[in-house]
Protein backbone atom coordinates (compact mmCIF):
# COMPACT_ATOMS: atom_id res chain seq x y z
CA UNK A 1 0.00 0.00 0.00
CA UNK A 2 2.98 2.22 0.56
CA UNK A 3 3.21 2.64 -3.22
CA UNK A 4 -0.42 3.67 -3.64
CA UNK A 5 -0.52 6.52 -1.12
CA UNK A 6 0.52 9.77 -2.75
CA UNK A 7 2.61 12.02 -0.53
CA UNK A 8 1.52 15.63 -0.19
CA UNK A 9 5.03 17.01 -0.49
CA UNK A 10 5.62 15.32 -3.80
CA UNK A 11 2.28 16.56 -5.15
CA UNK A 12 3.22 20.09 -4.06
CA UNK A 13 6.63 19.98 -5.74
CA UNK A 14 5.20 18.27 -8.81
CA UNK A 15 2.54 20.98 -9.23
CA UNK A 16 5.14 23.69 -8.76
CA UNK A 17 7.75 22.18 -11.08
CA UNK A 18 5.31 21.06 -13.73
CA UNK A 19 3.49 24.38 -13.63
CA UNK A 20 6.72 26.29 -14.10
CA UNK A 21 7.75 23.85 -16.82
CA UNK A 22 4.50 24.27 -18.76
CA UNK A 23 4.67 28.04 -18.42
CA UNK A 24 8.34 28.32 -19.31
CA UNK A 25 8.28 25.87 -22.21
CA UNK A 26 5.06 27.31 -23.61
CA UNK A 27 6.54 30.79 -23.61
CA UNK A 28 10.16 30.18 -24.51
CA UNK A 29 10.16 26.87 -26.38
CA UNK A 30 6.85 25.79 -27.88
CA UNK A 31 5.84 29.24 -29.08
CA UNK A 32 8.98 29.96 -31.13
CA UNK A 33 9.32 26.30 -32.19
CA UNK A 34 5.73 25.95 -33.33
CA UNK A 35 5.73 29.31 -35.07
CA UNK A 36 9.00 28.41 -36.85
CA UNK A 37 7.52 25.04 -37.85
CA UNK A 38 4.38 26.75 -39.08
CA UNK A 39 6.40 29.31 -40.98
CA UNK A 40 8.47 26.60 -42.61
CA UNK A 41 5.40 24.59 -43.50
CA UNK A 42 3.80 27.68 -44.98
CA UNK A 43 6.89 28.47 -47.00
CA UNK A 44 7.07 24.88 -48.26
CA UNK A 45 3.37 24.98 -49.05
CA UNK A 46 3.66 28.26 -50.91
CA UNK A 47 6.74 27.03 -52.77
CA UNK A 48 4.88 23.91 -53.83
CA UNK A 49 1.86 25.93 -54.82
CA UNK A 50 4.06 28.31 -56.80
CA UNK A 51 5.72 25.36 -58.56
CA UNK A 52 2.30 24.01 -59.40
CA UNK A 53 1.18 27.39 -60.69
CA UNK A 54 4.35 27.79 -62.73
CA UNK A 55 3.87 24.35 -64.19
CA UNK A 56 0.29 25.21 -65.14
CA UNK A 57 1.47 28.46 -66.62
CA UNK A 58 4.18 26.67 -68.58
CA UNK A 59 1.62 24.23 -69.90
CA UNK A 60 -0.62 27.12 -70.85
CA UNK A 61 2.25 28.92 -72.56
CA UNK A 62 3.14 25.78 -74.43
CA UNK A 63 -0.44 25.30 -75.51
CA UNK A 64 -0.53 28.94 -76.60
CA UNK A 65 2.67 28.50 -78.55
CA UNK A 66 1.36 25.39 -80.22
CA UNK A 67 -1.85 27.15 -81.06
CA UNK A 68 -0.01 30.17 -82.45
CA UNK A 69 2.26 27.94 -84.51
CA UNK A 70 -0.71 25.99 -85.82
CA UNK A 71 -2.49 29.22 -86.66
CA UNK A 72 0.59 30.61 -88.40
CA UNK A 73 0.92 27.40 -90.35
CA UNK A 74 -2.71 27.63 -91.41
CA UNK A 75 -2.24 31.26 -92.33
CA UNK A 76 0.85 30.42 -94.34
CA UNK A 77 -0.96 27.64 -96.17
CA UNK A 78 -3.81 29.98 -96.87
CA UNK A 79 -1.54 32.71 -98.18
CA UNK A 80 0.32 30.24 -100.39
CA UNK A 81 -2.91 28.84 -101.67
CA UNK A 82 -4.26 32.31 -102.39
CA UNK A 83 -1.06 33.34 -104.12
CA UNK A 84 -1.16 30.24 -106.23
CA UNK A 85 -4.77 30.86 -107.12
CA UNK A 86 -4.00 34.46 -107.97
CA UNK A 87 -1.07 33.51 -110.19
CA UNK A 88 -3.12 30.80 -111.84
CA UNK A 89 -5.89 33.29 -112.45
CA UNK A 90 -3.45 35.82 -113.80
CA UNK A 91 -1.92 33.28 -116.13
CA UNK A 92 -5.29 32.14 -117.34
CA UNK A 93 -6.40 35.70 -117.83
CA UNK A 94 -3.22 36.62 -119.66
CA UNK A 95 -3.56 33.61 -121.87
CA UNK A 96 -7.14 34.42 -122.64
CA UNK A 97 -6.31 38.01 -123.27
CA UNK A 98 -3.47 37.03 -125.53
CA UNK A 99 -5.75 34.74 -127.46
CA UNK A 100 -8.46 37.34 -127.90
CA UNK A 101 -5.88 39.97 -128.77
CA UNK A 102 -4.33 37.65 -131.30
CA UNK A 103 -7.72 36.85 -132.72
CA UNK A 104 -8.53 40.52 -132.91
CA UNK A 105 -5.26 41.30 -134.64
CA UNK A 106 -5.83 38.49 -137.09
CA UNK A 107 -9.37 39.71 -137.72
CA UNK A 108 -8.13 43.25 -138.25
CA UNK A 109 -5.41 42.06 -140.56
CA UNK A 110 -7.91 40.05 -142.46
CA UNK A 111 -10.18 43.03 -142.76
CA UNK A 112 -7.29 45.23 -143.85
CA UNK A 113 -6.26 42.64 -146.39
CA UNK A 114 -9.83 42.46 -147.56
CA UNK A 115 -9.99 46.21 -147.92
CA UNK A 116 -6.65 46.32 -149.74
CA UNK A 117 -7.86 43.59 -151.95
CA UNK A 118 -11.08 45.40 -152.71
CA UNK A 119 -9.23 48.62 -153.31
CA UNK A 120 -6.74 46.81 -155.51
CA UNK A 121 -9.47 45.11 -157.44
CA UNK A 122 -11.23 48.43 -157.90
CA UNK A 123 -7.98 50.02 -159.03
CA UNK A 124 -7.29 47.11 -161.30
CA UNK A 125 -10.78 47.40 -162.70
CA UNK A 126 -10.20 51.09 -163.26
CA UNK A 127 -6.82 50.47 -164.81
CA UNK A 128 -8.15 47.66 -166.96
CA UNK A 129 -10.97 49.92 -168.12
CA UNK A 130 -8.51 52.67 -168.88
CA UNK A 131 -6.26 50.22 -170.74
CA UNK A 132 -9.19 48.79 -172.55
CA UNK A 133 -10.40 52.25 -173.63
CA UNK A 134 -6.86 53.13 -174.70
CA UNK A 135 -6.55 49.88 -176.56
CA UNK A 136 -9.97 50.37 -178.03
CA UNK A 137 -9.09 53.94 -178.99
CA UNK A 138 -5.89 52.75 -180.63
CA UNK A 139 -7.72 49.91 -182.36
CA UNK A 140 -10.49 52.25 -183.43
CA UNK A 141 -8.04 54.85 -184.58
CA UNK A 142 -6.31 52.22 -186.64
CA UNK A 143 -9.55 50.72 -187.97
CA UNK A 144 -11.07 54.06 -188.84
CA UNK A 145 -8.23 55.33 -190.89
CA UNK A 146 -10.01 54.52 -194.17
CA UNK A 147 -13.43 55.83 -195.18
CA UNK A 148 -14.95 52.51 -195.98
CA UNK A 149 -14.42 51.02 -192.65
CA UNK A 150 -15.99 54.08 -191.04
CA UNK A 151 -19.03 53.79 -193.19
CA UNK A 152 -19.42 50.06 -192.53
CA UNK A 153 -19.21 50.65 -188.87
CA UNK A 154 -21.73 53.39 -188.88
CA UNK A 155 -24.08 51.30 -190.91
CA UNK A 156 -23.56 48.40 -188.56
CA UNK A 157 -24.26 50.52 -185.58
CA UNK A 158 -27.35 51.91 -187.25
CA UNK A 159 -28.61 48.45 -188.08
CA UNK A 160 -28.09 47.30 -184.60
CA UNK A 161 -29.76 50.31 -183.11
CA UNK A 162 -33.31 49.23 -183.97
CA UNK A 163 -35.85 51.89 -183.62
CA UNK A 164 -38.64 50.57 -181.71
CA UNK B 1 -7.00 7.22 -39.74
CA UNK B 2 -9.43 5.35 -37.51
CA UNK B 3 -7.97 2.03 -38.56
CA UNK B 4 -4.48 3.25 -37.92
CA UNK B 5 -5.56 4.42 -34.50
CA UNK B 6 -7.22 1.08 -33.76
CA UNK B 7 -4.06 -0.71 -34.80
CA UNK B 8 -2.03 1.52 -32.55
CA UNK B 9 -4.45 0.82 -29.76
CA UNK B 10 -4.20 -2.92 -30.26
CA UNK B 11 -0.44 -2.75 -30.26
CA UNK B 12 -0.43 -0.62 -27.15
CA UNK B 13 -3.00 -2.75 -25.41
CA UNK B 14 -1.19 -5.98 -26.18
CA UNK B 15 2.11 -4.49 -25.05
CA UNK B 16 0.60 -3.17 -21.85
CA UNK B 17 -1.05 -6.50 -21.10
CA UNK B 18 2.18 -8.26 -21.94
CA UNK B 19 4.22 -6.10 -19.64
CA UNK B 20 1.65 -6.29 -16.87
CA UNK B 21 1.17 -10.07 -16.98
CA UNK B 22 4.89 -10.40 -17.26
CA UNK B 23 5.37 -8.35 -14.15
CA UNK B 24 2.78 -10.34 -12.24
CA UNK B 25 4.23 -13.63 -13.40
CA UNK B 26 7.60 -12.38 -12.40
CA UNK B 27 6.32 -11.32 -9.03
CA UNK B 28 4.71 -14.71 -8.56
CA UNK B 29 7.99 -16.41 -9.32
CA UNK B 30 9.62 -13.93 -7.13
CA UNK B 31 7.61 -15.09 -4.17
CA UNK B 32 8.85 -18.67 -4.59
CA UNK B 33 12.40 -17.64 -5.08
CA UNK B 34 12.20 -15.33 -2.15
CA UNK B 35 10.93 -18.10 0.12
CA UNK B 36 13.60 -20.47 -1.11
CA UNK B 37 16.23 -17.82 -0.89
CA UNK B 38 15.34 -16.99 2.63
CA UNK B 39 15.53 -20.64 3.57
CA UNK B 40 18.86 -21.14 1.82
CA UNK B 41 20.64 -17.93 2.67
CA UNK B 42 19.13 -17.06 5.94
CA UNK B 43 22.43 -15.88 7.28
CA UNK B 44 22.80 -13.25 4.53
CA UNK B 45 19.44 -11.58 5.23
CA UNK B 46 18.98 -10.53 1.59
CA UNK B 47 15.35 -9.51 1.38
CA UNK B 48 14.59 -9.01 -2.30
CA UNK B 49 11.14 -7.55 -1.62
CA UNK B 50 12.60 -4.92 0.62
CA UNK B 51 15.34 -4.20 -1.90
CA UNK B 52 12.78 -3.66 -4.66
CA UNK B 53 10.56 -1.49 -2.51
CA UNK B 54 13.55 0.55 -1.47
CA UNK B 55 14.44 1.17 -5.11
CA UNK B 56 11.03 2.03 -6.42
CA UNK B 57 9.82 4.21 -3.57
CA UNK B 58 10.79 7.72 -2.68
CA UNK B 59 13.46 8.48 -0.11
CA UNK B 60 14.94 11.47 1.67
CA UNK B 61 18.41 10.88 0.24
CA UNK B 62 19.64 9.91 -3.18
CA UNK B 63 21.50 6.65 -2.97
CA UNK B 64 23.38 5.59 -6.12
CA UNK B 65 25.20 2.72 -4.47
CA UNK B 66 26.17 1.77 -0.97
CA UNK B 67 28.33 4.63 0.19
CA UNK B 68 27.54 6.89 -2.77
CA UNK B 69 24.74 8.89 -1.23
CA UNK B 70 23.76 12.46 -1.94
CA UNK B 71 22.09 14.04 1.09
CA UNK B 72 18.99 16.05 0.24
CA UNK B 73 17.31 18.86 2.15
CA UNK B 74 14.49 17.89 4.47
CA UNK B 75 11.77 20.52 4.73
CA UNK B 76 9.10 19.97 7.35
CA UNK B 77 6.18 22.04 8.48
CA UNK B 78 4.10 21.53 11.59
CA UNK B 79 1.50 23.85 12.95
CA UNK B 80 3.03 23.53 16.41
CA UNK B 81 6.74 23.87 15.60
CA UNK B 82 6.73 25.81 12.34
CA UNK B 83 9.10 25.32 9.43
CA UNK B 84 12.22 23.16 9.76
CA UNK B 85 14.92 22.77 7.11
CA UNK B 86 17.94 20.48 7.55
CA UNK B 87 20.01 17.98 5.63
CA UNK B 88 18.97 14.36 5.46
CA UNK B 89 22.45 13.58 6.79
CA UNK B 90 21.22 14.68 10.21
CA UNK B 91 18.87 11.70 10.31
CA UNK B 92 21.70 9.37 9.38
CA UNK B 93 23.92 10.77 12.09
CA UNK B 94 21.18 10.51 14.66
CA UNK B 95 20.15 7.03 13.57
CA UNK B 96 16.87 8.23 12.10
CA UNK B 97 16.16 10.82 14.79
CA UNK B 98 16.94 14.52 14.67
CA UNK B 99 15.63 17.50 16.54
CA UNK B 100 12.51 15.71 17.72
CA UNK B 101 11.69 14.20 14.34
CA UNK B 102 12.01 10.55 13.42
CA UNK B 103 12.40 9.14 9.91
CA UNK B 104 10.52 5.88 9.99
CA UNK B 105 10.67 4.09 6.61
CA UNK B 106 10.89 7.48 4.86
CA UNK B 107 7.86 8.77 6.77
CA UNK B 108 8.73 11.54 9.15
CA UNK B 109 6.93 11.77 12.48
CA UNK B 110 7.23 14.07 15.47
CA UNK B 111 8.47 12.52 18.65
CA UNK B 112 6.94 13.49 21.95
CA UNK B 113 9.41 14.31 24.77
CA UNK B 114 9.17 10.77 26.12
CA UNK B 115 10.54 9.37 22.83
CA UNK B 116 7.29 8.04 21.41
CA UNK B 117 5.68 9.04 18.13
CA UNK B 118 3.39 11.97 18.74
CA UNK B 119 0.30 11.21 16.68
CA UNK B 120 -1.30 14.55 17.52
CA UNK B 121 1.31 16.49 15.53
CA UNK B 122 0.70 16.26 11.82
CA UNK B 123 4.00 16.64 9.98
CA UNK B 124 3.75 18.10 6.47
CA UNK B 125 6.78 16.83 4.57
CA UNK B 126 7.86 19.17 1.76
CA UNK B 127 11.34 17.70 1.57
CA UNK B 128 13.37 17.68 -1.60
CA UNK B 129 13.23 13.92 -1.79
CA UNK B 130 14.90 11.74 -4.40
CA UNK B 131 11.85 12.06 -6.63
CA UNK B 132 11.67 15.84 -6.22
CA UNK B 133 15.38 16.14 -6.98
CA UNK B 134 14.93 13.99 -10.07
CA UNK B 135 11.90 16.08 -11.01
CA UNK B 136 13.96 19.26 -10.75
CA UNK B 137 16.77 17.65 -12.74
CA UNK B 138 14.34 16.61 -15.49
CA UNK B 139 12.85 20.11 -15.53
CA UNK B 140 16.31 21.65 -15.91
CA UNK B 141 17.21 19.15 -18.66
CA UNK B 142 13.96 19.90 -20.48
CA UNK B 143 14.35 23.65 -20.19
CA UNK B 144 17.96 23.56 -21.39
CA UNK B 145 17.17 21.11 -24.19
CA UNK B 146 14.10 22.91 -25.45
CA UNK B 147 15.70 26.35 -25.19
CA UNK B 148 18.58 25.03 -27.30
CA UNK B 149 16.12 23.64 -29.82
CA UNK B 150 14.14 26.88 -29.85
CA UNK B 151 17.34 28.85 -30.37
CA UNK B 152 18.46 26.59 -33.20
CA UNK B 153 15.02 27.08 -34.75
CA UNK B 154 15.64 30.81 -34.63
CA UNK B 155 19.12 30.62 -36.13
CA UNK B 156 18.10 28.01 -38.72
CA UNK B 157 14.99 29.92 -39.73
CA UNK B 158 13.69 28.62 -43.04
CA UNK B 159 16.52 26.10 -43.29
CA UNK B 160 16.76 22.37 -42.76
CA UNK B 161 16.94 21.28 -39.09
CA UNK B 162 20.33 20.72 -37.52
CA UNK B 163 21.76 18.84 -34.54
CA UNK B 164 19.48 18.08 -31.62
CA UNK B 165 16.78 20.04 -33.41
CA UNK B 166 16.46 17.24 -35.98
CA UNK B 167 15.85 14.77 -33.17
CA UNK B 168 13.24 16.82 -31.33
CA UNK B 169 11.49 18.23 -34.39
CA UNK B 170 10.00 14.96 -35.71
CA UNK B 171 8.69 14.20 -32.22
CA UNK B 172 7.02 17.59 -32.03
CA UNK B 173 5.60 17.00 -35.50
CA UNK B 174 4.40 13.57 -34.48
CA UNK B 175 2.70 14.85 -31.32
CA UNK B 176 1.12 17.72 -33.19
CA UNK B 177 0.00 15.95 -36.36
CA UNK B 178 -0.67 12.39 -35.23
CA UNK B 179 -1.73 12.80 -31.62
CA UNK B 180 -3.15 16.24 -30.91
CA UNK B 181 -4.61 17.43 -34.22
CA UNK B 182 -6.71 14.35 -35.08
CA UNK B 183 -8.05 13.97 -31.54
CA UNK B 184 -8.77 17.55 -30.55
CA UNK B 185 -9.72 18.98 -33.92
CA UNK B 186 -9.41 22.53 -35.22
CA UNK B 187 -9.00 24.15 -31.78
CA UNK B 188 -5.91 22.08 -31.02
CA UNK B 189 -3.44 24.97 -30.82
CA UNK B 190 -4.64 26.04 -27.37
CA UNK B 191 -3.84 22.66 -25.82
CA UNK B 192 -0.67 21.92 -27.76
CA UNK B 193 1.80 23.54 -25.31
CA UNK B 194 0.40 21.54 -22.38
CA UNK B 195 0.35 18.26 -24.30
CA UNK B 196 3.86 18.74 -25.67
CA UNK B 197 5.16 19.51 -22.19
CA UNK B 198 3.27 16.49 -20.88
CA UNK B 199 4.81 14.18 -23.46
CA UNK B 200 8.38 15.36 -23.01
CA UNK B 201 8.02 15.50 -19.23
CA UNK B 202 6.85 11.89 -19.02
CA UNK B 203 9.40 10.77 -21.59
CA UNK B 204 12.39 12.37 -19.90
CA UNK B 205 11.35 11.10 -16.48
CA UNK B 206 10.75 7.60 -17.83
CA UNK B 207 14.19 7.62 -19.38
CA UNK B 208 15.88 9.10 -16.30
CA UNK B 209 14.19 6.40 -14.24
CA UNK B 210 15.87 3.73 -16.35
CA UNK B 211 19.34 5.03 -15.55
CA UNK B 212 21.19 3.25 -12.77
CA UNK B 213 20.43 5.09 -9.54
CA UNK B 214 17.57 6.94 -11.23
CA UNK B 215 14.44 7.80 -9.34
CA UNK B 216 11.13 6.14 -10.15
CA UNK B 217 9.36 9.45 -10.75
CA UNK B 218 6.74 8.45 -13.31
CA UNK B 219 6.16 5.24 -11.35
CA UNK B 220 5.09 7.29 -8.36
CA UNK B 221 1.37 7.61 -7.82
CA UNK B 222 1.63 11.23 -6.66
CA UNK B 223 3.20 12.28 -9.96
CA UNK B 224 0.79 10.37 -12.19
CA UNK B 225 -2.13 11.54 -10.06
CA UNK B 226 -1.09 15.18 -10.45
CA UNK B 227 -0.76 14.78 -14.21
CA UNK B 228 -4.11 12.99 -14.50
CA UNK B 229 -5.81 15.64 -12.37
CA UNK B 230 -4.35 18.44 -14.51
CA UNK B 231 -5.71 16.73 -17.63
CA UNK B 232 -9.05 16.23 -15.86
CA UNK B 233 -9.23 19.92 -14.90
CA UNK B 234 -8.26 21.11 -18.40
CA UNK B 235 -10.86 18.78 -19.91
CA UNK B 236 -13.66 20.00 -17.68
CA UNK B 237 -12.79 23.70 -17.74
CA UNK B 238 -13.02 23.64 -21.53
CA UNK B 239 -15.88 21.17 -21.87
CA UNK B 240 -18.75 22.50 -23.95
CA UNK B 241 -22.50 22.33 -23.41
CA UNK B 242 -22.73 19.17 -25.43
CA UNK B 243 -20.39 17.31 -23.11
CA UNK B 244 -22.32 18.25 -19.96
CA UNK B 245 -25.63 17.57 -21.67
CA UNK B 246 -24.39 14.17 -22.70
CA UNK B 247 -23.64 13.38 -19.05
CA UNK B 248 -27.09 14.43 -17.87
CA UNK B 249 -29.15 13.13 -20.74
CA UNK B 250 -27.44 10.80 -23.17
CA UNK B 251 -29.21 10.57 -26.54
CA UNK B 252 -31.44 7.62 -27.29
CA UNK B 253 -31.69 6.39 -23.70
CA UNK B 254 -35.12 5.51 -22.26
CA UNK B 255 -36.13 7.70 -19.32
CA UNK B 256 -36.22 4.73 -16.97
CA UNK B 257 -32.62 3.93 -17.78
CA UNK B 258 -31.42 7.46 -17.07
CA UNK B 259 -30.47 7.01 -13.40
CA UNK B 260 -28.38 4.01 -14.34
CA UNK B 261 -26.78 5.99 -17.16
CA UNK B 262 -25.94 8.81 -14.75
CA UNK B 263 -24.06 6.37 -12.58
CA UNK B 264 -22.25 4.95 -15.62
CA UNK B 265 -21.45 8.36 -17.10
CA UNK B 266 -20.22 9.84 -13.84
CA UNK B 267 -18.15 6.74 -13.18
CA UNK B 268 -16.78 7.17 -16.71
CA UNK B 269 -15.83 10.78 -16.05
CA UNK B 270 -13.71 9.79 -13.06
CA UNK B 271 -12.53 6.54 -14.58
CA UNK B 272 -10.67 8.40 -17.32
CA UNK B 273 -8.18 10.22 -15.07
CA UNK B 274 -8.02 7.14 -12.84
CA UNK B 275 -6.99 5.01 -15.80
CA UNK B 276 -4.43 7.63 -16.84
CA UNK B 277 -3.01 7.69 -13.34
CA UNK B 278 -2.86 3.94 -12.86
CA UNK B 279 -1.65 3.07 -16.37
CA UNK B 280 1.50 5.15 -16.20
CA UNK B 281 2.17 4.32 -12.55
CA UNK B 282 1.66 0.58 -13.04
CA UNK B 283 3.63 0.36 -16.26
CA UNK B 284 6.66 2.16 -14.96
CA UNK B 285 6.63 0.52 -11.54
CA UNK B 286 6.11 -2.90 -13.07
CA UNK B 287 9.04 -2.35 -15.40
CA UNK B 288 11.28 -1.38 -12.52
CA UNK B 289 10.08 -4.33 -10.46
CA UNK B 290 10.85 -6.75 -13.29
CA UNK B 291 14.36 -5.49 -13.77
CA UNK B 292 15.05 -5.34 -10.03
CA UNK B 293 13.63 -8.84 -9.54
CA UNK B 294 15.85 -10.18 -12.29
CA UNK B 295 18.88 -8.51 -10.79
CA UNK B 296 17.80 -9.77 -7.35
CA UNK B 297 17.93 -13.33 -8.66
CA UNK B 298 21.65 -12.92 -9.18
CA UNK B 299 22.11 -12.17 -5.50
CA UNK B 300 19.83 -15.03 -4.50
CA UNK B 301 21.47 -17.73 -6.64
CA UNK B 302 25.00 -16.36 -6.54
CA UNK B 303 25.98 -18.46 -9.52
CA UNK B 304 27.88 -17.43 -12.64
CA UNK B 305 25.54 -19.31 -14.98
CA UNK B 306 22.40 -17.74 -13.56
CA UNK B 307 24.14 -14.38 -13.54
CA UNK B 308 25.03 -14.64 -17.23
CA UNK B 309 21.53 -15.66 -18.30
CA UNK B 310 19.93 -13.00 -16.15
CA UNK B 311 22.26 -10.31 -17.46
CA UNK B 312 21.09 -11.09 -21.00
CA UNK B 313 17.50 -11.15 -19.83
CA UNK B 314 17.87 -7.85 -17.99
CA UNK B 315 19.40 -6.31 -21.07
CA UNK B 316 16.36 -7.47 -23.04
CA UNK B 317 14.00 -6.09 -20.40
CA UNK B 318 15.85 -2.79 -20.42
CA UNK B 319 15.33 -2.56 -24.17
CA UNK B 320 11.64 -3.23 -23.66
CA UNK B 321 11.53 -0.61 -20.92
CA UNK B 322 13.08 1.85 -23.33
CA UNK B 323 10.21 1.14 -25.70
CA UNK B 324 7.71 1.39 -22.85
CA UNK B 325 9.20 4.75 -21.84
CA UNK B 326 8.30 6.17 -25.24
CA UNK B 327 5.05 4.25 -25.46
CA UNK B 328 3.68 5.36 -22.10
CA UNK B 329 4.55 8.99 -22.77
CA UNK B 330 2.76 8.63 -26.11
CA UNK B 331 -0.28 6.91 -24.60
CA UNK B 332 -0.67 9.43 -21.80
CA UNK B 333 -0.53 12.27 -24.32
CA UNK B 334 -2.82 10.48 -26.77
CA UNK B 335 -5.46 9.71 -24.16
CA UNK B 336 -5.23 13.19 -22.66
CA UNK B 337 -5.86 14.71 -26.08
CA UNK B 338 -8.71 12.25 -26.67
CA UNK B 339 -10.36 13.24 -23.40
CA UNK B 340 -9.94 16.93 -24.14
CA UNK B 341 -11.11 16.34 -27.71
CA UNK B 342 -14.25 14.49 -26.61
CA UNK B 343 -15.15 17.32 -24.24
CA UNK B 344 -14.82 20.15 -26.77
CA UNK B 345 -16.14 18.28 -29.79
CA UNK B 346 -18.72 20.37 -31.63
CA UNK B 347 -20.84 17.71 -33.34
CA UNK B 348 -21.11 14.94 -30.89
CA UNK B 349 -20.85 11.45 -32.26
CA UNK B 350 -21.24 8.25 -30.30
CA UNK B 351 -17.88 8.09 -28.60
CA UNK B 352 -17.72 5.24 -26.16
CA UNK B 353 -14.52 3.76 -27.46
CA UNK B 354 -12.59 4.22 -24.27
Amino acid sequence: MELLTPSIGLIFWMLLVFGILVFFLAKFAWKPILSALKEREDSIDSALRMAEETRAEMAKLKADNDRIIAEARLERDKIIREAKNASDNMLAEAREKAVTEGNKIIADAREAIQQEKTAMVAQMKKDVAAFSIEIAEKVLRKELTDKKAQESLVSNLISEAKLN
Amino acid sequence: MLRLLTNKFLLIASLSIFSLTFSFAQEGHEGHHEAKAEAAHDEEHFDIGQMIMHHISDSHEWEFAHGAVIPLPVILYTKEYGLEVFSSNRFKEGNGVYNGYINLHEHIHRLSPDGKIDEAVHVLDFSITKNVASLLLSAIILIVLMSTVAKSFQTNRGKAPKGVQSFIEPIIFFIRDEVVKPNIGPKYAKYLPYLLTLFFFILINNLLGLLPGGANVTGNIAITMTLAVITFIITHINANKHYWLHLVKPEGVPVLMLPLMWVVEIAGVFMKPMSLMIRLFANMTAGHIIILSLLGLIFIFQSWAVGGVITIFTLFMNAIELLVAFLQAFIFTLLSSMYIGSAIEEHHEADHGH
